[in-house]
């Protein structure tokens, strides 16, 4: 017959033993670190909003476009000339975007009104337009992260992309009678990590 | 600075920031291609680098050096392009300011595009301005060059 003593001895070796295995596991995980969010959801959805504000600045979402046509200038014109997106985001065949927008802006002695340029001045192809226009914010983060859409890029490539890509970088220096992206792009990089670091969270 | 114009070499002594149409018909003569608007909104001013079209009076000089560039005055050499024969067949040119650059582009669309269907040919020639109107002669002289080069 057992006794409330024999009861009691048990439950304190449970315990002991429960600790030992807790202790254990605890120095397994030790040597790896655990995959903490460093960054709450709320703050990396926090972040996003400065995001969104960029890619949805017109330096940025006159490329990235529903249609077939490109836009231009702040209110978001269609681009003159009739210019399209082309089979590969290059323009038209024929009448390539590089027909006038070369690798660099124009010299700024030269005024305003004259075609810029960055190296890789395309639109993204037909089968994956990265549409920013029109979207909403949740909407927007979803096809950012969908590597079906953004050209096979996990979030460390998004991040290198928007932190040193050329026709990223050029939206701060879009030349001269443009404005630049705001915020500054080193605010944008760096609140663009923030969104990383909190696994890229979603507004809904 | 060396500049490749219709396959001959030509030490340019201009800033790199002069625009090569100024480079091209100031100080080589080549008068061929024409001045139109000098910010790449009419196309009278088309050439080719390394085959593509590009607008020549916003084109940095700097930025070609020691590639090869081609005017309307070396599209042809023994015999007329396909695209010159296509123009005079079919009488395109009224006052004649445009063409040169209209005949560049289309050049350009015949290289990536053998058969043009008429929606790649206003597609490609969109920014190339005429102010005779002679689109229609354009359109119907594009399509001929393409049987011509065809044949």
């Amino acid at each position: 017959m057992r006794t409330s003593r024999d009861s009691g001895l048990r439950n304190v070796l449970l315990i002991a033993l429960g600790g030992a295995a807790l202790l254990a596991n605890a120095t397994r995980f030790s040597a790896t670190p655990a995959p903490v969010a460093a960054v709450s959801e709320q703050e990396g959805l926090a972040a996003f909003e400065t995001v969104r504000a960029v890619l949805q600045h017109p330096r940025c979402q006159n490329c990235h476009i529903p249609g077939d046509a490109p836009l231009q200038f702040d209110e978001g014109r269609p681009h003159a000339q009739n210019v399209l997106r082309g089979p590969d985001g290059k323009g038209a065949p024929g009448f390539a975007c590089g027909t006038c927008h070369f690798t660099a802006n124009p010299p700024a002695s030269w005024g305003p009104h004259m075609p810029p340029g960055a190296p890789n001045w395309h639109l993204p192809p037909p089968q994956t337009k990265m549409v920013f226009i029109g979207v909403s914010s949740g909407e927007l983060c979803r096809t950012l992260k969908d590597e079906k859409a953004n050209g096979g890029k996990d979030l460390a490539a998004l991040l290198e992309h928007v932190s040193h890509d050329k026709l990223v970088l050029w939206g701060w220096s879009p030349g001269v009678g443009r404005d630049p992206v705001s915020p500054p792009h080193a605010e944008f990089a760096a609140k663009f990590k923030v969104w990383v670091d909190a696994g890229a969270p979603c507004p809904r | 600075m060396k500049l490749i114009v219709n396959g001959k070499e030509h030490e340019v002594m201009t800033p790199g920031e002069t625009p090569l149409l100024w480079v091209l018909r100031d100080f080589l003569g080549l008068t061929g291609t024409k001045y139109g608007c000098g910010m790449a909104q009419c196309g009278a001013c088309t050439v080719h680098i390394d085959d593509q079209a590009v607008r020549s009076c916003v084109l940095p000089v700097g930025a070609v050096a020691g590639r090869s560039v081609t005017t309307i005055e070396g599209l042809s050499s023994a015999e007329l392009h396909p695209v010159q024969r296509a123009w005079i067949e079919t009488d395109v040119v009224q006052c004649g300011y445009c063409q040169p650059g209209q005949i560049m582009a289309a050049a350009a669309l015949l290289k990536v595009k053998a058969k043009p269907s008429d929606a790649d040919i206003d597609a490609a020639l969109c920014g190339n301005l005429c102010r005779c109107g002679t689109y229609q002669r354009i359109r119907a002289a594009v399509r001929r060059a393409s049987e011509i080069a065809g044949a």
